[in-house]
């Protein structure tokens, strides 16, 4: 239970500190951390149970998305804000590195491995992504217990 | 209320064009300009967006107007001014803010400042000794990583400074932060130089431009999908190959820089 504390706190001070890299408003500083950390914890989650950095990336993606749409809403503020931050623990960073590193050392095949699931963590995030844009605004309001009375706005 | 054509192009224009350099996609680019077009009571006002410029033409009295902007694509995003210009474009729209008055809205966007550049550098830091914990780094890879993060933010400073183009910064960027990961590690600070570069390379990585590619796509905006999707990759292999020339240097020169 601690280590898993400990990750959320870390995590989601990561995205706060690329919250202010961005120069995001200081007051949607928590709630970019929030998605962050949401988002690592799930990745976390899934990776302990067996499911694959892939799948991890693609699930964590996903909660991650609707968390942003619903704080898009109920902050009034443009999507873009939350997700850029909170994407980041999610961005291979690892994969790039690794598939250098046995490319350069002549360990090819190894190299073709981390870089093959470097582009697919980069596509199951995506789909991630693209699969919660696809749900319907008027399901985002509710989560984000606004009733509907304008329309399709601050949606994106 | 109903306004001077070329006045309300002007507006529409500098506001897409700032939307264009913080990192809004072009949907939401579009869609504003738009909203204000409307809202000023502007007819017959069209706008068409990419990701490095914007065209917009308005008629008024049967006589066209048109001005095109281009964006530097080399620009450090602010999201505060993205989220700032949504909301007067929300104001704009409740008709709440007359002409005169965007004008001087859109100045004070325009200046808002970024975060303090030690700020900036800490944030760096500590994003980096952060990330170095999260990927499986020790306390010591971490103080390790945020020593190097600092020294990244100051180079990029740099870089900014001296107009480097993307592509050099990235290499060097890069390159810069595992030489400093690797000096530490020898130094004694640290002791997996894997995680320690790792951590320090997050700041590089492209999650801006494939978040914006993928929402660009999503809308149909193919073209400048492609072009963010095309900036991520050459950042990624950029970050790759700054990091695995110094990787190949150590090794050469007999340290061992393997996997822990």
């Amino acid at each position: 239970m601690l280590e898993w504390m400990v990750q959320f706190a870390v995590s989601f001070l990561a995205t706060v500190a690329f919250a202010v890299l961005f120069h995001v408003p200081r007051k949607e500083y928590v709630f970019s951390g929030l998605t962050g950390a949401v988002g690592w914890v799930c990745y976390l989650a899934a990776v302990q149970a067996g499911w694959g950095v892939v799948t991890a990336s693609f699930l964590a993606a996903l909660v991650l998305t609707v968390l942003c749409r619903v704080f898009a809403v109920a902050r009034k503020t443009p999507i873009t804000i939350f997700l850029i931050c909170g994407i980041f623990p999610l961005v291979p960073g690892a994969g790039i590195y690794y598939t250098a590193y046995y490319f350069i050392m002549g360990q090819n095949t190894a190299a073709a491995d981390k870089g093959i699931e470097t582009l697919k963590i980069a596509v199951a995030i995506s789909l991630g992504i693209l699969l919660v844009f696809s749900l319907p605004q008027r399901l985002v309001n509710l989560l984000a217990l606004r009733p509907q009375k304008e329309k399709k706005r601050g949606s994106r | 209320m109903k306004e001077d054509g070329k006045k309300v192009l002007e507006l529409t224009v500098s506001v897409g064009e700032i939307l264009l350099k913080n990192g809004a996609e072009i949907f939401r680019v579009q869609e504003t300009m738009e909203r204000i077009a409307r809202a000023y009571r502007t007819e017959n006002f069209h706008v068409y967006v990419i990701s490095n410029g914007l065209f917009a033409s308005v008629d008024e009295d049967g006589r066209v107007h048109s001005t095109e902007v281009r964006h530097v694509p080399l620009s450090a995003p602010h999201l505060g001014r993205v989220a700032a210009l949504n909301q007067l474009s929300r104001e704009i729209e409740a008709g709440s803010c007359p002409l005169e008055e965007a004008f001087a809205r859109l100045e004070e966007v325009k200046h808002l400042p970024y975060s303090p550049p030690a700020l900036q550098a800490l944030a760096c830091a500590v994003g980096s000794a952060c990330f170095s914990f999260l990927f499986g780094g020790g306390l010591l890879d971490s103080a390790a990583a945020l020593v190097s993060g600092f020294v990244l933010q100051l180079f990029l400073f740099a870089a900014g400074r001296y107009r480097l183009s993307k592509m050099v910064t990235n290499i060097l960027a890069s390159a810069l932060v595992t030489l400093c990961g690797f000096l530490l590690l020898q130094a004694g600070l640290g002791r997996q130089m894997d995680k320690i570069i790792i951590g320090s390379i997050i700041p590089l990585v492209p999650g801006m431009a494939l978040t914006t590619s993928i929402r660009d796509f999503f809308n149909g905006d193919y073209v400048s999908g492609a072009i963010r999707l095309i900036d991520a990759l050459l950042i990624g292999a950029c970050i790759a190959l700054g990091v695995g020339a110094v990787l190949k240097m150590c090794s050469l020169l007999g340290f061992s820089v393997g996997v822990a």
